[in-house]
């Protein structure tokens, strides 16, 4: 299971990565906005997408919109994990086809269970 | 501000009386009259335009000062406290990333003691229980011994270890104190200039008024929603719980997906 997690600030990524890790999940990469993201998705053959929404460059919801757009990537399942919390912003993520969202600040319960309900889904 | 009020009086009253005086004169057929009318008016006007101008450049200049800016030094930018203030809040982003990286630091380095004590802990336990049902002889028991010897010597040298990385990490939360006090002063001054451009508006909106300028409330208004988009992100939201537009916690989040069928 190759994951990339994808956040402007490294202590982010860093907590997301060690949540993870703790999860099983060992073999994560790293990416600071979708700019960066994208090509290094269409390039690696990563399995699951964390992003956050508010980042320069390319933001979390455009890159979602990016990865739905790719044929190669259209399926990739993606976990929103961000700050933004309008009741329209949630509507418009799931809009573009999020598969989960979690708003920080989270715990690693609620990050697993999300996790854990994409790929059942996935997998279902 | 008296003395503004009193202006814009003045600027009424003349008003009033002289277009009573115009309309006398101009049904009288006095168009000499007329004609003065008009120009005391004009200059009337004039007056409190150049009043209002001298006091907004006044009044300029003050904010100026407070802002303290030094206009004419080299290094005018440098010196600007909201430059000052971008350097304070610069250190806060540094600070809080140098101690969440610490905090981080320590607990990737804890994490694996805890997991080895464990480890460790739920291994000698299988071997006692297999003690206890004595099926282990005397050499096993003697290895089993030194096993538990070494252990102990582990567990008391590991716990140590914790909690001297438990205590850095405490240590590592004095950024809140340092970053809290950067925060209210930037904040304080944040307020200041606010309530130094609220007056410049103020000073502006009276020569706007002898100027008969006006402007288009509308535009304005919708520039400024022109310039929200919410794809670019909007951070964190304040009084989440007192607002309707935004969800207060994950639980909301999942009840809003759900009825959206997810």
């Amino acid at each position: 299971m190759k994951i990339l997690i994808v956040d402007d600030f490294s202590t982010m990524r860093r907590i997301i990565k060690n949540l993870l890790r703790d999860l099983g999940f060992t073999n994560t990469s790293e990416a600071d906005d979708g700019t960066t993201a994208l090509p290094m998705l269409q390039s690696g053959s990563f399995d699951f997408l964390v992003t956050d929404w508010n980042m320069p460059g390319m933001t979390g919801i455009d890159l979602l919109r990016a990865v739905r757009a790719d044929e190669r990537l259209k399926s990739l399942p993606v976990l929103m994990v961000t700050a933004e919390a309008k009741r329209d912003q949630i509507i418009e993520a799931a809009q573009a086809g999020v598969n989960g969202y979690v708003v920080k600040p989270f715990t690693a319960q609620v990050l697993k269970e999300k996790i854990d309900k994409i790929f059942e889904r996935v997998n279902g | 501000m008296e003395q503004n009020e009193s202006s814009q009086g003045e600027l009424e009253s003349t008003l009033k009386d002289h277009a009573n005086k115009l309309v006398d004169s101009l049904e009288h057929g006095n168009f000499a009259e007329a004609i003065q009318v008009i120009y005391e008016l004009n200059q009337v006007r004039d007056r409190g335009l150049y009043q209002e101008v001298g006091k907004l450049t006044r009044e300029l200049h003050n904010a100026i000062v407070n802002f303290q800016i030094d206009i004419h030094g080299k290094h005018a930018q440098e010196m600007s406290q909201i430059n000052d203030a971008t350097h304070r809040l610069n250190y806060v982003v540094e600070m809080t990333e140098k101690a969440a990286n610490r905090t981080m630091d320590l607990v990737e380095l804890s994490a694996p003691l805890v997991n080895g004590l464990s480890d460790e802990a739920l291994q000698l336990r299988e071997e006692w229980a297999r003690f206890m049902r004595r099926e282990i002889n005397a050499d096993g028991f003697r290895d089993l011994a030194k096993k538990v010897d070494s252990f102990l010597g582990r567990v008391d040298q590991d716990s140590s270890q914790l909690s001297s990385y438990l205590n850095d990490i405490l240590l590592a939360q004095d950024f809140q104190d340092l970053t809290g006090q950067v925060i209210k002063r930037v904040t304080a001054l944040v307020t200041e200039v606010e309530s130094n451009l609220v007056k410049l508006v103020m000073m502006a909106s009276h020569v706007d008024r002898f100027a008969g300028i006006e402007h288009d409330q509308a535009e304005i208004k919708a520039e400024a929603e022109q310039q929200k988009d919410s794809s670019r992100g909007e951070g964190p939201q304040m009084h989440a719980d007192k607002r309707d537009d935004v969800v207060s916690g994950q639980v909301d989040v999942d009840d809003l997906l759900s009825s959206l069928g997810f």
